[in-house]
């Protein structure tokens, strides 16, 4: 039996359930760097959209006390408001992401400088030949990528 | 003063001491790139870690008969607003990392001349006090989020930290960009599992968080927020099979940098562990004990048999050393899973024990880098003896590995067989004891390499110019000093188990 | 780009708006969605669209990189600095109140915007020295093999 208002009414976690793995999977699947960047990134914000979707209360309004004409404040204790707290954290958040994402983008600037590609398999054969080399010159190691 | 302020009482210096652990190494950052002068920066940097240093010792003695201070920021009270929460754990993780950053200074001095571009000078020591205060901030605050934000400012600054090593090796470029995909992703796990601990109970303070979940039951929520948490800091903490980013980084990143971080980063990431899994989420919490039983204790055995082996395999000191870092962290989830005081104070203790001993032993390989440039086994043949204090650091360091008896390293494994067999668990002490004898495999190639082997016929190795030889004495005095004069780390580490094990009543106002 | 004339002489036009703006969603904070953040986006966003119409080597006249770091810098000082302000009259730490003990919700409002300013002038330093950072690589190929 499929209970629709089940579905219906949690339909904000089953999108942040579809873009958290979309986001995982092409962290994982993709071998692109800058996509690993893009996945990383839907990654976050699938988790940006939970924060925000449980703050919202029914029926409230937007949290922030109206102003009259002297200035002051008008505090009504029988008005609705949606939560600000989630809001303020994922501001955060989102300033963590971006600075996450610009640090990435800037590692792999440098690594297409290096390396000349920025697909992970060149990378990984480019590494296991560097590491093949010190292997010969310093005898066998063992595990561990690169 | 009008009479609203009669009645309030300023606040002393003594007062602020939770906040200013934090605020100092913060203003020193931004200090240091507006001043913008390599001299004056590392100057900077010494006086902003060592007073964190005395402000974390000054903090330890208070808390140390198992108190705790409670700092409200901005003057909003818990649980609406933030608090800096201080109690013997906590200090006494907050000793470790400001001790091991103020140590690692004078050595980084000399080190970063030889490994990291002049240009590039100032930047290193700004990033290296950042990612010092988001791991004091870690470890100081009592509000869950706030964790995640001092997480991603230590998490940040490693990254660019360890990409810093590029001069010497390209590898330091992928290795840090591993670091990266992977620690988000544990970050935003972390961040996961406290919406949906806010979710269910409607607060981020830890204090109230833990009241909160005491009296939800099992609740299929708060039950995913604890995978979420445990997974996400499991990743930071290089729990296995979650370890991959570890031997990149330490052995690609330059060699200050691999100190500061093999003593410290791992351990404030198992600090967060023990925060959550025991005065926030009840220890009785029954979705706890089968995490712990199924999960812990076979990937800590894996990873201390598992990483010591692969480490006896390697040809790269630094790289053996991260690998032994893996196991070495196996330990301390072991003595979590124990899920009695003792195991839990072997854990803390070995938090610091092997936090000194590690320290030890990178400087020592950063050393002998200098004179030898790689740190393969190769190039060190006969180091030991043409460089004798540093080989004698090494030894000490390296016996404290192991768990001799009269060594830091040895508290810690006797503790924790000491937990093992209050359990009743024979086969785990077996199993501890059998993994140390791999640890012996693996440090006596080191001392092989170091004193038995005749040294290259050009080798000019001597020891290294005081402000690295210094730093790695103390420290691997400290190995054996801790060994002997258990009071300060054993003490206060079985203070904060008990703290610990009280559970959510420990967080009570 | 000596060849858009439409897009230059547009540019022109719209940089001083954008800047203005800026200061808009900065002061109005806490009337309505904006703040620090916001603000330093869009006010980097206003050199950055200069530094891409008329070339990177004219926004760095304007707006020189060492000035942009001493910014990033300045801000962060200047948003400890008002918590360590407020440590010094005697109150915790970012604690608002300590500005006016008469008046605790003017201090209140004294504090945010001096914190919001440091938060906008890290902000814009940051992106314009991230665009600054990703432009001022040279490129692999030289524009004639284009």
């Amino acid at each position: 039996m499929i209970d629709l208002d089940f579905i219906i009414g949690h339909l904000n976690y089953w999108l942040f359930i579809v873009l958290m793995m979309t986001g995982l999977y092409i962290v994982v699947a993709r071998g692109n760097l800058v996509k690993k960047i893009v996945g990383l990134n839907i990654f976050q914000t699938a988790v940006f959209m939970l924060y925000i979707s449980i703050g919202k209360v029914t029926g409230g309004t937007a949290p922030i006390y109206p102003v009259d004409s002297q200035g002051h404040m008008q505090v009504d204790p029988s008005i609705i408001y949606s939560n600000p707290l989630p809001h303020v954290l994922i501001l955060t958040a989102i300033v963590v992401g971006i600075a996450t994402t610009s640090l990435a983008l800037a590692l792999t600037i440098r690594i297409r400088e290096v390396y000349d590609t920025i697909e992970e398999e060149d990378i990984l054969e480019i590494e296991r030949k560097l590491s093949a080399e010190d292997n010969k010159i310093h005898g066998p190691a063992m595990g561990g990528r690169a | 003063m009008s009479a609203a302020d009669s009645h309030y009482v300023a606040k002393t210096f003594m007062d602020h001491l939770p906040i200013l652990q934090v605020v100092i190494p913060l203003i020193s950052a931004p200090l240091i790139v507006f001043i913008g002068n390599r001299k004056l920066a590392w100057v900077i940097a010494m006086a902003a870690s060592a007073t964190a240093f005395v402000i974390a010792c000054l903090l330890l003695a208070q808390v140390k008969d198992g108190s705790f201070i409670s700092y409200h920021i901005g003057g909003w009270a818990p649980p609406l607003g933030i608090e800096y929460r201080i109690d013997a754990l906590s200090a006494f993780v907050l000793m470790l990392i400001s001790g091991i950053g103020t140590i690692v200074l004078p050595y980084a001095y000399t080190s970063v001349k030889t490994e990291i571009p002049k240009r590039q000078h100032v930047l290193f020591y700004a990033l290296f006090m950042l990612c010092l205060t988001g791991l004091l901030g870690m470890v100081a605050t009592g509000d869950a989020f706030n964790v995640f934000v001092f997480l991603e400012i230590s998490s940040l600054s490693t990254y660019v930290l360890v990409a810093m090593g590029a001069g010497k090796d390209t590898r330091a470029l992928t290795a840090a960009y591993d670091y990266l995909i992977m620690g988000t992703i544990g970050a935003t796990f972390f961040v996961i599992g406290l919406g949906l601990l806010y979710m269910a109970t409607g607060t981020l303070n830890m204090a109230d968080l833990a009241d909160r979940i005491a009296n939800q039951g099992a609740n299929r929520t708060v039950q995913a927020a604890f995978t979420f948490i445990v997974v996400g800091m499991g990743l930071k903490a290089a729990m296995y099979p979650l370890h991959h980013w570890l031997p990149n980084a330490y052995t690609y990143a330059p060699s200050a940098v691999t100190t500061f971080l093999g003593a410290t980063a791992t351990k404030a990431a198992i600090y967060v562990l023990l925060r959550f899994m025991f005065s926030v989420f009840n220890p009785g919490f029954y979705f706890e004990d089968w995490t712990l039983y199924l999960i812990f204790i076979p990937f800590s055995l894996l990873a201390m048999f598992a990483a010591s082996f692969v480490a006896v395999f390697q040809t790269n000191l630094k790289r053996m050393l991260a690998f032994s870092s893996i196991a070495q962290i196996g330990y301390m989830l072991l003595g979590i899973a124990m899920l009695n005081a003792t195991g839990l104070s072997a854990s803390i203790v070995h938090l610091m024990n092997h936090g000194i001993t590690k320290a030890t032993l990178f400087m020592g390989v950063g050393a002998m880098v200098l004179y030898s440039g790689s740190a393969f086994f190769d190039n060190l043949n006969g180091l030991g003896r043409k460089m004798p204090l540093t080989g004698a650091a090494m030894v000490a360091a390296g016996l404290s590995l192991i768990g001799v008896p009269g060594t830091a390293g040895f508290i810690s494994k006797w503790v924790l067989v000491q937990a093992a067999f209050e359990n009743g668990w024979w086969i785990i002490a077996i199993a501890i004891m059998l993994s140390s004898l791999l640890a012996v495999i693996y440090v006596w190639r080191m001392f092989e390499v170091l004193y038995l082997t005749a040294p290259d016929e050009d080798c000019t190795a001597t020891d290294p110019p005081l402000p690295m030889l210094i730093p790695m004495l103390i420290l691997a005095f400290a190995c054996i000093w801790f060994g002997f004069d258990t009071e300060l780390t054993l003490g206060s580490a079985r203070v904060a188990a008990e703290g610990l094990l009280a559970g959510s009543a420990g967080m009570a106002h | 780009m000596h060849h858009h004339l439409i897009l230059r002489v547009v540019t022109k036009m719209l940089v001083g708006a954008i800047i203005l703006f800026a200061f808009y969603v900065q002061f109005h904070g806490d009337f309505s969605p904006g703040g620090g953040f916001q603000a330093g986006v869009i006010m980097a966003v206003a050199f950055i669209l200069y530094g891409i119409v008329f070339g990177l080597n004219k926004v760095k006249q304007v707006f020189p990189p060492w000035l942009v770091h001493k910014m990033i810098a300045l801000g962060v000082l200047l948003y400890a600095g008002t918590g360590v302000a407020s440590l010094f009259l005697g109150y915790s730490f970012l604690d608002y109140d300590a500005f006016n003990p008469h008046h605790p919700s003017h201090g209140q409002h004294w504090g945010i915007l001096a914190v919001e300013l440091g938060v906008g002038i890290t902000v814009t330093g940051v992106m314009v020295a991230i665009y600054y950072a990703f432009a001022n690589r040279p490129p692999p190929m030289k524009d004639e093999d284009w």
